[in-house]
C-alpha cells in the first residue's frame, strides 16, 4: 500500500485530519516529525495547516529552514509528490518550491468560509482526479492567504498552466489573479490555502445541495496521489 | 556588546494591511496629519568581537536568506546600532552604513 507522510511541526494543527483523509483515500497514512531527517520511506508528502513556529518571522519561514524540510526539497526536487496546505503551502513558498509569497488578507480578517474553487490544472501530482473547468468546495482558513506574486511570475504561472485553482465568486483574501493554488512546473508539488482534508468524510464536510456537511471534493486531491504513486510502480 | 541593525519593510507596491488598519485607527483619533502608515521589522543581532566588514556582509547574507522574504520584502537598512548610531540619528545624520 502506498504511503504517505504528513508532516508535523510545533504548531501544526491539522496534521491529523491529514494522516486521516490519506487513510480515508486508500493509502497508509505515516506521521513525519520536523526535528527528523527521516521521510520513512514515503511515497508523497502532505505539509498540513496550522501555525508552525508559531508562525514567528513569517508564516512558514522557520519550518521551511527545519530539518525534514531539507529532506522534503530534495525529495520534490526528485519527483515526489508534495502538497501543502493553508501553512503547508506558506512553507513551499519559504522553502522556494514554489514562487510567489502569501501576505495578510485584504481586509485585514482572518477568514473562514466553504469556499468554491475552479480547478485549473488537472494534470498534477494532486489533481489528477479531477477535469479543467470543475467547480468544487473545500473549507477555507486563513489570516495570511493573500497570493502575491511579481507580473513577471504570474505571467509564467498562467503561461504555463501553473495555476491549480482558483476562487469563484468571493475572493476571501485578495489573491492575485484569484489564485488559490499553484503547482511547480514539473507538477509533483502543489500548494493551496483552502482545506481539502477537511472535505473527505460525509458528515464532516461542506454542505451539499444533497444534505448538511456531505461535500467531500477534498478526498480527490489524495485519491490524485494514490493513482500519480501507483501509476509509478 | 555590539548590535548590528536590519530593517525590513514590505514591499511598496504591496497593500499592508496591518498598516491600513493603523492609519484607520489614527483616522478615528482625529490626526488628518497622517495620509498613510506602513509597518516593517526591526532586528537587533548582538555580535560578540567587533563589527568588521566580514560580519556586515555575512548580516546582509542572512538579511536576505532568512529575516527577509525577498519576494514580499525589502532588507531596507543594515546598521550599526548603539549610542554613537542613536545620536546621529537625533541630529539627523545616517548612521553607519545603509543598504
Amino acid at each position: 500500500m502506498p504511503r504517505i507522510g504528513v508532516v508535523t511541526f510545533p504548531g501544526s494543527l491539522d496534521d491529523r485530519d491529514a494522516l486521516r483523509a490519506v487513510r480515508i483515500a486508500g493509502a497508509e497514512p505515516i506521521p513525519l516529525w520536523h526535528a527528523e531527517h527521516d521521510l520513512r520511506s514515503v511515497d508523497a508528502v502532505v505539509l498540513p495547516g496550522g501555525f508552525s513556529y508559531g508562525d514567528y518571522l513569517r508564516c512558514g519561514a522557520i519550518a521551511a529552514q527545519s530539518p525534514i524540510m531539507r529532506d522534503v526539497i530534495d525529495a520534490a526536487n526528485a519527483g515526489m509528490p508534495v502538497l501543502g496546505i493553508c501553512n503547508g503551502f506558506q512553507i513551499l513558498v519559504e522553502a522556494h518550491l514554489l514562487p510567489g509569497g502569501l501576505i495578510r488578507n485584504e481586509r485585514g480578517a482572518f477568514v473562514c468560509r466553504d469556499q468554491r474553487l475552479r480547478v485549473e490544472n488537472a494534470d498534477t501530482a494532486w489533481t489528477n482526479d479531477f477535469t479543467v473547468g470543475e467547480e468544487i468546495v473545500v473549507p477555507l482558513k486563513n489570516g495570511e492567504g493573500g497570493y502575491i506574486a511579481s507580473e513577471d511570475t504570474l505571467a509564467e504561472l498562467e503561461g504555463e498552466g501553473r495555476v491549480v485553482f482558483r476562487y469563484v465568486g468571493v475572493n476571501p483574501n485578495g489573491s492575485m489573479h484569484d489564485i488559490a493554488g499553484i503547482t511547480n512546473a514539473r507538477g509533483n508539488v502543489v500548494g493551496l490555502m483552502p482545506h481539502p482534508e477537511h472535505a473527505v468524510e460525509p458528515g464532516f464536510g461542506p454542505d451539499t445541495p444533497d444534505a448538511m456537511r456531505s461535500g467531500i471534493d477534498g478526498l480527490r486531491l489524495f485519491r490524485s496521489a494514490l493513482a500519480t504513486v501507483l501509476s509509478r510502480v | 556588546m555590539p548590535v548590528v541593525v536590519v530593517e525590513v519593510m514590505p514591499k511598496p507596491e504591496l497593500l499592508d494591511p496591518a498598516g491600513k488598519a493603523t492609519l484607520g485607527a489614527l483616522r478615528r483619533l482625529g490626526h488628518t496629519t497622517f495620509s498613510g502608515v506602513r509597518i516593517g521589522k526591526r532586528f537587533e543581532l548582538s555580535v560578540d568581537g567587533p563589527v568588521d566588514d566580514t560580519v556586515l556582509a555575512e548580516v546582509r547574507a542572512v538579511a536576505e536568506d532568512l529575516l527577509a522574504n525577498t519576494v514580499i520584502e525589502d532588507v531596507v537598512a543594515v546598521y550599526l546600532g548603539g549610542a554613537e548610531a542613536e545620536l546621529d540619528e537625533f541630529t539627523g545624520v545616517t548612521a553607519g552604513e545603509t543598504h
